[in-house]
């Protein structure tokens, strides 16, 4: 494997020279975490999810407590003073260091998990260069990934870990091993409830796939073939999975107050930086059409509500001109957006890789549609989506697309002058990289508007970091450029959906039910296409 | 996937360890009165912009000399006089005279960091990626290696966007020379050079070499043809280069001259703080500095550096080839960092230039090499609190030079040039030198690993406070010395046979 020896060798002295480069960047998320690990460490479990001295509390699910609580044990050796709970914003040097080095350590399942995708990876005959090897490809794809290495390492959260489960549970179902899959996914559910998003796809998937064990002949539910017996120990898997999790919380009678630490619906519909999603364009229309009533003296400007979507900087914001959309009303749109998918791959489920091509349209539906998304959400596409990639051209030109727009929106997380350089020349490495090494040689892979796009994209990156910081329009609108960025890569983010759906139609069409049979044992006599 | 992809990513990455770093502290952050490297060029920028070129090199009520008074030749003069006019133009209170002493802010900060990044990729890494695809043999993917293995060389970013100096000009003038010699563009070469000794008066290390491969050059094609024809072109291109950057100071001798005592203050002593050559080394046994005159030092120095530099000299004026002179480039510039007057612990970058030439040939020493020069600047590193950025690029650069050159699986006895050291070790009994080598690497790269790690974590007996400093500059010095012996025995082994090249590829 020294393919992905190399990849993951070049990754770590790059997270290394990420991590420790810079000083200067100490996100809120740095706080977060050390916060949590006081809590967790001083006090007893009754009550972290009572505790209030920051306002940073915690609300991730149980598990990852339990996973501060643990390194917590080992932060106690570096600097105690930063497992005092009212020790707040402490960040001494042996904090930073151990916070920064716990992040790539905890990689570790991330890049075995690389590994693990990396086997499943359908190789093509024929190719001797290992540059253009679709599993060192796939390898450079996911541990050099610009928006992975910026939020763990620069920004500072522990995303690559627990991506690290979810590919790698990717990885269980390819290779048909769904109990380890789910067992996995229901960890990482316990871990970080943001997978939320992708849960109907698994839950879709295995019912359909692991639950039923035989298929009509033209691919469609044969009902006779359900096993009970597996639906128990998936639900058994689960549920005692969630068990080890909640059980403590449910004795104690703390059940309704994790919750609603977990599901803070009080904030808004946006971030404060608007995730690059529907409802980026939503606020936009909202301001045009208020902007144009007042013009055509529809509306009073004293009515409109004060305080609307310019700042990005208000939480909780009325729309002005258009009706004000609340937490139910993104959730329903958010489940019409996935239930095609859903039901498609439940009238046919074509293997693994149409539930991750499912799974993929949920994360980015939730994406889309979800209420108050941040913008680093865009990840939980991004990367699944690089496996694909790497199979099919198809699937390349939505990566592209996909990717650049998603990468962008992560760059105001890096807004001091002196990153701009780190972020650009990262982000255009990998870039760089990924069309290339896609297109290996072959035509190009993305249609010409779609160009257009991207190159309009290179066009919003040079006026939003240069030249409107120079610009007198700096102290009027100092907004301006997020607004832009988040629309501007929001039509692209929701073109990326709508071609998702395309290819899960077409795929859907092209499918071959004795194709997925004949994959099915390959895989099971051994793991395909092993990389040198 | 396409050449010029990877050579984007390799620059790019490039960039991004650069600005990475330059993220760091500098030499002399905020520790007045002096301060450090940073502010002797912000300083410098004050001067130009503000006195009149005449005075730049004079002491004078506007200019304190002690005040860290410009000491290098007016290329630098110039390169601050522009800085100064940009960094005017976006806030002058970084340049007002007198006022302006000592100022710091992280505004001025990314602009000083910035005119680095400009420098180095206006001139030096345009260079690299000349030199790696039009001067080194192979297929494309050995060369984009060689140029990402180029780019990340710790101790250069570390000193430049680190501790705060420009070298990535002066080296990077430099390597333009040898780029237009390489492709047999003598005159632009000469003139690249010329300008590379404006800029740093340092670049004097890799002075003769230029000089005999120029001249063996033209003694080859015959003195009184066409020899004689290039020869005059070169002296008059050298010249004109010369007269162009002094022309202000050539109107008054005394200007000339102060300029040039301000280049060469040969006042300053034998060495100063740990340096990694002979006098320091030597200075732990015997005390040079009080047993000898001042006089007698700088007579001493000189006779052994030209003892040193004559043998690869010679051999490259009888033989002028592209190979022997830019091994002639390694010997030159290590005799001169080992045996000259007054040498800095950063002047070792102007010998890891040449031997970065060396890393697709020779990748397992030259390596070896490269890595020592960083170390040997560790107590500077350590003093201007990047200990980090050192530790981090280090790394860094032995695992990609090793991994992508493949420098531990190619090293047979040929390709790693011992067949000369086999000859003169005739007498003793049949040993594997490859083995032998191959350790020495491992062992050495453990002690610096364990010296780095010891300067840091433990505290020296009070008796001896300079014990780690005086370790590591006594270590590199052993290395160097080694390193200078074996491309003297490579220069003089001559090139390698082609034919047994390709047998062993």
């Amino acid at each position: 494997l020294i393919v992905s020896k190399t990849s993951v060798l070049s990754w770590s002295s790059a997270a290394f020279l990420l991590s420790f480069m810079n000083k200067q960047h100490r996100s809120t998320d740095f706080e977060v975490h050390r916060n949590w690990l006081a809590i967790t460490h001083s006090l007893p479990v009754s009550r972290w999810y009572y505790e209030n001295t920051s306002e940073w509390t915690l609300d991730y699910p149980p598990l990852f407590a339990w996973f501060e609580l643990g390194l917590s044990q080992a932060a106690r050796r570096f600097d105690s003073d930063m497992l005092l709970v009212h020790n707040l914003n402490y960040a001494s040097p042996p904090t930073v260091l151990f916070q920064r080095l716990s992040v790539i350590f905890t990689d570790g399942v991330f890049i075995y998990a690389v590994r693990e995708c990396c086997r499943c990876v359908r190789e093509k005959k024929g190719s001797r260069d290992v540059l253009s090897r679709p599993s060192f490809i796939l390898s450079v794809l996911l541990l050099w990934n610009f928006g992975l290495l910026i939020v763990d390492h620069i920004h500072f959260q522990y995303n690559g870990f627990l991506f690290g489960f979810l590919m790698l549970s990717v990885a269980k179902h390819l290779q048909s091993q769904h109990l380890q899959g789910a067992l996995l996914f229901a960890v990482l559910l316990n871990l970080k409830h943001i997978y939320l998003y992708v849960a109907p796809a698994y839950g879709v998937y295995l019912l359909r796939s692991y639950c039923f064990t035989q298929d009509n002949k033209d691919g469609s539910l044969r009902w006779r073939s359900f096993s009970p017996l597996r639906l128990l120990a998936l639900g058994g898997l689960v549920l005692s999975v969630c068990a080890v999790s909640f059980g403590p919380f449910i004795l104690m009678g703390q059940l309704p107050q994790v919750l609603s630490r977990l599901f803070p619906f009080r904030r808004g519909l946006c971030h404060a930086y608007w995730a690059p999603n529907v409802w980026a364009l939503y606020n936009l229309l909202d301001k045009g059409v208020a902007t144009l009533g007042v013009r055509l003296k529809l509306l009073q400007e004293a009515e409109l509500p004060r305080a609307s979507m310019t700042g990005g900087l208000v939480q909780e914001s009325q729309h002005a001109a258009l009706p004000s959309v609340s937490p139910a009303v993104t959730l329903l749109c958010t489940l019409l957006s996935i239930l095609p998918a859903l039901a498609s791959i439940w009238r046919r489920p074509r293997g693994a890789r149409g539930f991750l091509r499912c799974l993929l349209i949920c994360a980015l539906g939730s994406f889309l549609f979800g209420w108050h998304v941040h913008e680093k959400a865009v990840l939980l596409a991004i990367l699944p989506l690089s496996f694909l990639a790497v199979e099919s051209r198809e699937d390349a030109g939505i990566f592209l697309v996909l990717a650049t727009t998603g990468h962008y929106s992560l760059f105001p997380l890096l807004f001091t002058p002196a990153e701009l350089l780190i972020k650009a020349s990262l982000m255009l490495m990998f870039t760089v990289f990924s069309f290339s090494a896609l297109r290996n040689g072959r035509g190009p892979l993305l249609r010409p508007l779609e160009v257009v796009y991207l190159l309009g994209l290179v066009a919003v990156a040079i006026g939003c970091e240069v030249v409107f910081p120079l610009s007198p329009w700096q102290q009027r609108l100092p907004f301006l450029p997020l607004l832009v960025t988040s629309v501007y890569c929001a039509a692209g983010v929701c073109y990326s959906f709508l071609r998702l759906y395309a290819s899960q139609r077409s795929d859907a069409h092209t499918w071959n039910p004795t194709r997925s049979l004949q994959t099915h044992t390959h895989t099971h006599t051994g793991i395909p296409s092993y990389p040198r | 996937m396409q050449t010029w992809c990877l050579v984007s990513i390799s620059v790019l990455l490039g960039v991004a360890v650069r600005w990475g770093v330059s993220l760091n502290s500098y030499s002399g952050a905020g520790k007045p009165p002096m301060f450090g490297d940073y502010e002797a060029q912000r300083h410098w920028q004050e001067v130009t912009y503000n006195l009149p070129v005449q005075e730049w090199y004079f002491n004078t009520t506007d200019n304190d000399l002690n005040y860290w008074g410009l000491d290098y030749p007016p290329l630098t003069a110039y390169h601050s006089w522009i800085c100064a006019y940009i960094a005017k133009i976006i806030n002058p209170e970084w340049v007002e005279l007198h006022k302006s002493r000592g100022y710091e802010s992280p505004a001025h900060k990314l602009f000083m960091r910035t005119t680095v990044l400009v420098a180095d990729l206006l001139i030096y890494i345009p260079a690299v990626i000349l030199y790696c695809f039009c001067l080194t043999e192979g297929s494309s993917g050995k060369k984009v290696s060689t140029l990402l293995c180029f780019l990340l060389y710790p101790g250069l970013i570390l000193i430049d966007y680190g501790h705060f100096q420009y070298n990535a000009a002066s080296l990077g003038f430099a390597l333009w020379g040898v780029v237009a010699l390489g492709l047999g563009w003598d005159v632009s070469g000469s003139m690249a050079f010329a300008l590379a000794l404006n800029y740093k008066q340092m670049e004097l290390y890799h002075a003769l070499p230029f000089f005999c491969y120029l001249l063996g050059k033209c003694l080859k094609m015959g003195l009184l043809g066409r020899g004689l024809f290039l020869l005059v072109k070169i002296s008059a291109t050298v010249l004109v280069t010369f007269g162009l950057c002094w022309l202000p100071f050539l109107s008054d001798p005394s200007q000339g001259l102060q300029v040039v005592r301000r280049i060469f203050p040969v006042a300053r002593g034998l060495f100063e703080d740990k340096v990694a050559n002979a006098w320091c080394s030597l200075n732990i046994l015997i005390k040079i500095r009080s047993i000898l005159p001042s006089d007698a030092q700088l007579y001493l120095s000189f006779a052994c550096t030209l003892l040193a530099v004559l043998p690869s000299s010679v051999k490259l004026l009888m033989k002028p080839t592209f190979w022997h002179f830019k091994l002639a480039l390694v010997n030159s510039s290590l005799a001169f960092f080992l045996f000259s007057y007054q040498v800095h612990e950063k002047s070792i970058l102007l010998a890891a230039l040449p031997v970065c030439f060396q890393l697709d040939e020779i990748p397992l020493v030259s390596i070896w090499f490269l890595q020592t020069t960083t170390f040997s600047m560790l107590p500077l590193f350590l003093k201007d609190g990047l200990l980090v950025p050192y530790a981090v690029t280090s790394l860094a650069f032995l695992y990609f030079s090793i991994y992508l050159l493949s420098a531990l699986d190619h090293c047979s006895e040929d390709e790693l040039r011992l067949g000369a050291y086999r000859k003169l070790l005739f007498f003793l009994p049949k040993m594997d030198l490859v083995w032998i080598t191959k350790w020495k690497f491992y062992i050495s790269i453990a002690a610096m690993v364990g010296l780095s790690i010891a300067s840091v974590a433990v505290l020296p007996p009070p008796h001896l406070p300079d014990l780690f400093p005086v370790l590591v500059s006594t270590t590199s010095f052993l290395h160097f010395l080694g390193t200078f012996v074996f491309f003297n025995i490579v220069l003089f082994s001559g090139p390698p046979d082609r034919k047994s090249q390709k047998k062993t590829n």
